[in-house]
């Protein structure tokens, strides 16, 4: 298991070689007065990962980002970032970083904001036009390179952090939710982004809750709730099971929450039902059960376990506990 | 470029691109250009005998009215420091700004020292400039220039920087709308308290006279008017402000000495104590 739950001991990395992990952490926990934002985080992302870290609203993905970055400090455990203790000044060269809440001088050319990240980075002078160049190429920016970025939409401010993270190529980029602003064209390049990072060797660790964009990408994910780990693993080690999909009438609150204590957890979308944690074997049994509760079943679909039948079918765990 | 001066460079360039600089410099030539006018009629007053005042005369009221003109350049300086201070770091952390920024190589102590550099360098430039500018019309119009011109608009500035390190220290913790507001609320009682202090003086009331020095070392801003008061001061008027005795002290817009070398001294100190609690209220805050 790459990343487990809290409590979990995991040894910590020797020196800092290029051999040590993008990230690693020990029960890492953050409190915000008497609230646990963070609950022991123990996680390891191997270099050169896409690793996407899901969960609801509210669950602690950004308190993580903002603890391995050291903008927050943590309450307790440790955590590593490329070899080195989280806080590191000198680490801080070689990561990349786009917040959630993104915003740029609004001030400055798009140029002038990549210069002065450039600046603070720092990379050597001499590589700024070529690295400015290559991250307003990437991101898609080149031709609005001189304007002001008060005059950018939101979408192409977030291109624009998108860019600043990846200047002088870093060796973990974290991307706080990269596409939250973005149309559908800017999504698939933010996926090929990734994709490219990840050729390269770059660590990716992928903060959302876009959960079709994590499938697409990531190597391996990890599932947060109430600042826990409750699940990870590679998308193979995640998602095998199967679900079963229903399109039912005539079947009310009372005659679903039979059906989901005997079927497992469900997505309720109305007449549209998805059984997230089903085998094929008990379809039968399913439209038998519907067709006696009073349903009027129209379609019945199995099919593989997609991330966003595992994540509704987790937190659906979590909360029953 | 070290991390202070880049952001000190950045925040030199926001108030010059957002043309807070430009609006300052247009109205400082508007008030200069009136003030001009306005001295160059004292020379055209007559007194009693229906000549005109004599170049003493003229001087005499020249510096006092220039002590009132100096007061409202002081308050300019004061009220933009403290609105522009008041957000320098909140609203950037507010917006998230600053969270790409710090996620660099970069001190939080770097950027609280860089932001404090820039707008001490704005300050610096509007206090030299517009006190050259006032200082040169007023020659022109009266041929008049204060004892000490180079101490008053080191003392107007420093007042400027007063208010930035106080507006700066309530940046780090409260929005920027609050530490404006509580700087400028700050800046007022400061000098009311400063007179409350002179008017302890006149009166020989020690307990009402410790108001004022209590207040000087909680904010020194009413000090440094007074310093930069007694840089106007021409002889001549000293000497009629120290016949008066006490009661010639009673006034928010007359010195009879100048500040004391331990005020002064006082001043560093508390310079040094406000970027030391911003550092450190900035290091200790969860953004």
């Amino acid at each position: 298991m790459v990343a487990g739950v809290a409590n979990e001991t995991v040894a910590a990395p020797q020196g800092a070689a290029t051999s040590s992990p993008a990230i690693h952490t020990v029960d890492l926990t953050k409190r915000f007065g008497s609230t646990l934002a963070l609950a022991g985080l123990s996680m390891t992302v191997p270099r050169g990962e896409v690793f996407g870290f899901l969960g609801p609203n509210g669950a602690g993905k950004t308190t993580a980002v903002k603890v391995l970055l050291g903008l927050l400090a943590p309450s307790s455990g440790e955590g590593w970032l490329l070899g080195h203790p989280i806080g590191d000044l000198g680490t801080r060269r070689r990561i990349g970083y786009l917040p959630e809440l993104f915003r740029y001088q609004a001030w400055l050319s798009a140029r002038e904001v990549l210069a002065v990240h450039c600046e603070l980075a720092p990379l050597p002078r001499a590589r700024w036009k070529e690295a400015i160049a290559e991250s307003l190429d990437v991101v898609g920016l080149t031709d609005r390179a001189k304007d002001r970025v008060g005059t950018f939409s939101k979408g192409m401010q977030q291109r624009l952090g998108l860019g600043a993270a990846l200047l002088g190529s870093p060796e973990l980029v974290f991307l706080d939710e990269p596409t939250s602003a973005l149309d559908p064209v800017g999504r698939h390049d933010v996926r090929r982004i990734i994709r490219e990072l990840a050729d390269r060797g770059t660590a990716v660790f992928l903060n959302s809750h876009l959960l079709s964009e994590v499938e697409q990408v990531c190597d391996r994910v990890a599932v947060v709730d109430h600042g826990r780990v409750i699940a990870s693993g590679t998308m193979g080690e995640l998602l095998t099971g199967s679900a079963v999909y229903v399109r039912a009438t005539g079947l009310d609150a009372d005659a679903k929450s039979k059906l989901a204590a005997s079927f497992g957890p469900l997505d309720d979308e109305g007449e549209r039902i998805t059984f997230t944690k089903l085998g094929q074997d008990r379809i039968p049994e399913l439209v038998a059960q519907v067709v006696a509760a009073g349903g009027r079943v129209y379609e019945v679909i199995p099919r593989h376990q997609t991330l966003e039948d595992r994540f509704l079918q987790l937190l659906g765990e979590e909360e029953a506990r | 470029m070290p991390p202070i001066l880049v952001i000190a460079r950045l925040t030199v360039q926001e108030a010059s691109r957002r043309r807070l600089l430009a609006a300052l410099v247009i109205l400082t030539l508007i008030v200069v250009g009136f003030s001009a006018w306005g001295f160059q009629k004292i020379t055209t007053v007559t007194g009693s005998n229906g000549q005109p005042l004599d170049h003493a005369a003229v001087q005499q009221v020249t510096s006092q009215l220039l002590i009132a003109i100096v007061f409202m350049y002081s308050g300019v300086l004061a009220l933009s420091a403290a609105v522009v201070a008041g957000p320098l770091i909140s609203s950037e952390v507010e917006s998230g700004m600053l969270l790409s920024m710090l996620a660099r190589p970069l001190r939080r102590s770097e950027v609280v020292i860089g932001k404090w550099l820039g707008l001490a360098i704005l300050i610096a430039i509007y206090a030299g400039g517009s006190a050259f500018l006032e200082m040169a019309a007023v020659d022109w119009a009266t041929d008049y220039v204060p004892p000490h011109p180079i101490l008053l608009t080191l003392y107007v500035a420093a007042e400027g920087l007063v208010l930035l390190s106080l507006g700066l220290v309530l940046s780090t913790r409260l929005s920027g709308i609050t530490g404006g507001v509580i700087a400028l609320v700050a800046w007022l009682m400061g000098w009311i308290a400063g007179v409350v202090g002179n008017i302890g003086a006149a009166l020989q009331n020690q307990a009402v006279e410790d108001i004022g020095i209590v207040s000087r070392l909680i904010l020194p801003t009413d000090g440094l008017w007074r310093g930069a008061v007694y840089s106007m001061e021409p002889d001549a008027v000293l000497a009629i402000l120290r016949a008066a005795g006490t009661a010639g002290r009673a006034n928010p817009f007359s010195a009879v000495d100048p500040p004391p070398t331990a005020f002064l001294l006082w001043v560093v100190v508390w310079f040094a104590l406000m970027l030391s609690l911003a550092i450190w209220s900035f290091r200790t805050r969860e953004i």
